[in-house]
């Protein structure tokens, strides 16, 4: 794509502008928060059980302790007085086992922080973590989820014998009379297996303590400053107005920063204790035992249907691997599964139950999708394995079942109301684009010639754009605030906390429209909750349809303030702002933004009943989530001697609503795609039947590497979304929830005629090998 | 206990006492101030500490920095000249060939040598030639276009 370089107040939506974050990430000047030096700093390294479950016998520091450089020393007994790791989600039957900073009598998980050293040094930090001397007394453990809900498995918690951490049910219309009046039932067992989220920075975090005012600065990497000093103010019984979060420069988080850690409120706590400034980040490895892994589902499902392949109805049955206590929002992974399981398609009849099971391992949270992918992995699944028992083809078997463009606003059976879309359009444009029926005519010949092509076809929806309040308990709006400079140059600070996304580039975009002020005479700035207004943060892909919208509403409060100031400088009564000028509609006289913003602030006279200052700011609460959809198509071809898999063509086209910036759009498309493929070849989290990590460092956790990704064609439709002004949905995860099914369904599909019908992900070679082998049968 | 060590980093002469164990990398960002490079993984797979040494990338991180001692470093601060961007680092703005940019100093390292070895990289050659740098954002095709862009306007 041409990329454009911008100077001049030309409509800037929908262009494709090069980012203006990029200049300092180009330079190595960015800062992000290990690049964070402050004078004094000292140096964390946690202690972490090396047992999946234990009880701790005793701690001896000594030894640490004495090393030269060690500060201190502190372990389970220093913070039984602090809060709680926080879980925010409520539901009736929700356990929620006190999840202490450090462990106390037992550990739950390999990676379990137990104690930690501080020191002036990180080297020696870290030889001191080797010279705390836990004694264990490692009990039995449980590492899979239907294990640990067998009678008699050993119990994550004593309080709670069989495992359950919560429980779920929804339903929609009449499951049994579906079921009753189908035709044909399909079922299958789908799993979706636990990931690393893994973003290329490393989760850490430095703290401050400015001991004269008591006041705390952290500096953490993450995806929720306001809500992170909200959570870690309560967890270390500090007022909240003392407490400064700064999210400096991230680099990724997927889902993954969207927490508070045991390792952040550490941090924070240890500064306060030592008087001096503490610096903590990850290393890679801490980094896959102790950040949240993502995904983590066993799903039973049962699709009712016609003959004719009018699906009549879905039973699903989810088990979510909690892991051995709740994240932020881990117990709402599998519930927001359920909104979207019946994907696009009209059927009424849904029947869901969820059971969350403590294992002992690290806790499942967010990560790109969270909960989405799996429904959508789950019913696209499905859709194909109807269309191979009815031997129809699955691009007429979805576009048969589709909500048709006539029903929307759509009120689904998992009482969501799904906002625009054109889903038979979008499929077809995919079919068109790939050469559906040339590929089809292909993948005979190859037969013929005993090679194994597979098309595979994956449609979406997703829920996204979070959200309206009710569903989040951090409240879904997003707020912005817009200042004029006296010079005339505008500031916008936004409450999202972008990561890598762009927004200080498309924010850029919608004000300099919106305000018609050249692009260069705007900064965006967020992430630091002492200078930016109270904001929610970045998930869910919500920053632009949430946060782009509270920016457009500060600009228009403020342009009709503009206007009071230009009437007056104008002396008129009669005046429109466009495009920087302030104009009298009488004598066509002008003032400029500039001049107007300037006496704003200046005076030395104001307009009756106006304040001094342009300046306004907007929180803005959805009316409802958007939905992006798509169609992802991919064409593959498997090896028969060696299992693997070559994607030959990768098409995805995709409805985000109104595009801000095509290039960026792509970028995030690309980039979903390679998560989601990721997941259906290389990907999985690995712990063994005794609990332990295997997959512990990039050797073993296969992240896709640039030969393993292929190129990505991209196409779109563009469905405004009617929910807010901008017209925008959401792009974010689009991609990471199409992939997995798109590629799975291909290599189904190459199969298919051994007599495959599904296999579970990652699609290694060995997996494939050994179906082709057994001629299918699995 | 420490050892002298004497490198050109960037340009500049810098003469140090170094402890024999400090990593090459711990070296540049804490004792140099140079937080271009970054630390991913610690074990030479990421690629986001990537740098040159004497003209060839190394991981900064799986080095000591007693063996740089009488050699020429260059990390990702020196690759523009006199206010100007390296072609590379232009062809990255201008492709969105980075998003978080994480491991972008370490992809901007690479790409500087694969384009110096190979001045016409097909988009095969370019990934394999980055199979030592990680990036989770961009899915990596935005970063082959960057790498194609860059070697065009060196080449040409």
């Amino acid at each position: 794509m041409e990329t454009t370089v911008t100077k001049k107040t030309e409509r800037l939506i929908g262009k494709p502008i090069r980012r203006r974050e990029d200049p300092r990430l180009i330079t190595g000047t960015a800062t992000y928060v290990e690049d964070i030096e402050l004078p004094g700093m000292h140096y964390a390294a946690v202690v972490r059980s090396p047992h999946p479950a234990a009880d701790i016998k005793g701690i001896d520091t000594g030894a640490a302790e004495q090393h030269p450089g060690v500060v201190a020393v502190y372990t389970g007994k220093d913070i039984d007085h602090l809060g709680a790791v926080p879980c925010g989600i409520s539901l009736p039957d929700l356990r929620i086992p006190h999840h202490h900073l450090l462990a106390q009598d037992r550990v739950y998980y390999v990676g379990h922080p137990v104690a930690v050293v501080v020191a002036n040094d990180r080297y020696i930090a870290a030889d001191a973590v080797d010279l705390v001397e836990v004694e264990y007394e490692p009990t039995d453990s449980v590492s899979e989820p239907e294990e640990a809900l067998e009678a008699g498995a050993p119990a994550v918690h004593a309080e709670w014998p069989d495992n359950v951490a919560f429980t779920h049910h929804q339903e929609g219309g009449d499951i049994e009379k579906a079921f009753a009046e189908a035709d044909v039932i399909v079922k299958e067992r789908i799993v979706s297996q636990r990931l690393a989220p893994s973003a290329m920075e490393p989760r850490g975090t430095v703290a401050s303590w400015n001991s004269g005012d008591e006041s705390l600065t952290v500096y953490s990497s993450t995806q929720i400053p306001h809500i992170l000093r909200t959570l870690m103010a309560g967890v270390l019984g500090l007022p909240e107005h003392k407490l400064r979060v700064i999210a400096p420069e991230v680099g990724g988080g997927f889902g993954s920063k969207c927490e508070l850690y045991p390792e952040e409120a550490l941090t924070a706590f240890i500064a306060m204790k030592i008087g001096k400034p503490v610096k903590w980040v990850l290393t890679r490895r801490d980094e896959f035992l102790a950040t949240i892994h993502g995904r983590g589902h066993i799903d039973y499902y049962e699709l009712a249907a016609k003959k004719d392949g009018t699906m009549l109805g879905l039973k699903v049955k989810i088990i979510q691997d909690v892991g051995s206590f709740h994240m932020l929002l881990t117990p709402a992974m599998p519930t927001l599964s359920v909104l979207m399981l019946p994907g696009l398609y009209r059927f009424k009849n849904v029947h869901a139950d969820v059971v969350g099971v403590f294992t002992h391992r690290m806790a499942t949270d967010l990560y790109r999708g969270a909960g989405r992918p799996e429904a959508t992995h789950g019913i696209e699944r499905m859709v194909e394995v109807l269309a191979a028992e009815l031997g129809m083809d699955p691009v007429e078997l979805r576009t048969k079942n589709f909500v048709p463009p006539s029903d929307f606003p759509y009120d689904t059976p998992m009482g969501v109301s799904y906002d625009s879309g054109n889903y038979a359009a979008i499929l077809e444009k995919a079919v068109q684009t790939v050469g559906y029926s040339q590929l089809r005519e292909e993948q005979q010949e190859a037969r013929r010639q005993g090679r194994l092509m597979g098309i595979g076809i994956a449609t979406y929806g997703e829920i996204c754009a979070f959200g309206p309040s009710p569903a989040l308990p951090t409240g879904g709006w997003e707020s912005a605030t817009v200042k004029i400079e006296p010079s005339g140059q505008v500031t916008v600070m936004t409450g999202v906390s972008p990561h890598g996304q762009g927004s200080q580039t498309t924010f850029s975009q919608i004000a300099a429209d919106e305000l018609g002020v050249d692009i260069d005479d705007i900064v965006v700035t967020h992430g630091d909750t002492s200078t930016v207004q109270h904001g929610v943060g970045t998930f869910g892909s919500r920053n632009t349809a949430v946060g782009g919208t509270a920016l457009v509403l500060a600009i228009r409060e403020l342009k009709e303030k503009i206007e009071t100031y230009g009437a007056m400088l104008l002396e008129s009564d009669d005046v429109s702002y466009a495009a920087g000028v302030c104009t009298c509609n009488k004598t066509g006289k002008t003032v400029t933004l500039g001049e107007i913003a300037m006496t704003s602030w200046t005076g030395p006279t104001y307009p009756a009943n106006t304040q001094p200052g342009l300046v306004a700011t907007n929180y803005w609460e959805p009316p409802n989530f958007a939905f992006p959809f798509g169609a992802h198509i991919v064409v593959s071809e498997v090896d028969r001697d060696t299992g693997e898999v070559a994607i030959q063509r990768y098409l995805a086209v995709d409805d985000c609503g109104k595009v801000i910036n095509p290039l960026l759009v792509d970028g995030q498309v690309h980039g979903g795609v390679a998560q989601g493929l990721g997941q259906a070849l290389y990907e999985q989290v690995v712990y063994d039947d005794t609990g332990q990590l295997v997959t512990g460092e990039y050797m073993d956790y296969a992240l896709p590497k640039a030969a393993m990704v292929p190129t990505i064609e991209t196409d779109r439709t563009e469905t405004p979304s009617p929910v807010n002004p901008l017209g925008v949905k959401g792009v974010g995860e689009a991609g990471t929830i199409a992939a997995s099914p798109a590629v799975v369904n291909s290599v189904v599909d190459a199969l298919s005629h051994l007599g495959v019908r599904h296999i579970d992900m990652p699609l290694t070679p060995e997996k494939i090998w050994k179906l082709v082998q057994q001629g299918g049968s699995a | 206990m420490k050892t002298q060590i004497n490198v050109c980093i960037n340009g500049l002469e810098r003469t140090d006492e170094v402890e024999p164990r400090l990593l090459l990398i711990h070296y540049l960002r804490e004792v140099i101030g140079l937080k271009g490079p970054h630390i991913g993984c610690e074990t030479s797979i990421c690629g986001a500490c990537t740098v040159a040494l004497n003209g060839k990338t190394v991981k900064s991180c799986a080095l000591l920095a007693v063996q740089a001692d009488g050699q020429d470093i260059v990390t990702v601060e020196g690759l523009a000249t006199n206010g100007q961007l390296h072609p590379v680092q232009e062809a990255f703005w201008n492709e969105h060939g980075l998003q978080c940019g994480f491991c972008t100093p370490g992809m901007l390292m690479t790409t500087r040598e694969l384009i110096e070895r190979n001045p016409e990289p097909t988009d095969e050659e370019i990934r394999h030639g980055l199979e030592g740098n990680l990036c989770r954002c961009t899915g990596y095709q935005h970063i082959v276009n960057a790498v194609k862009s860059a070697a065009a306007k060196v080449g040409g």
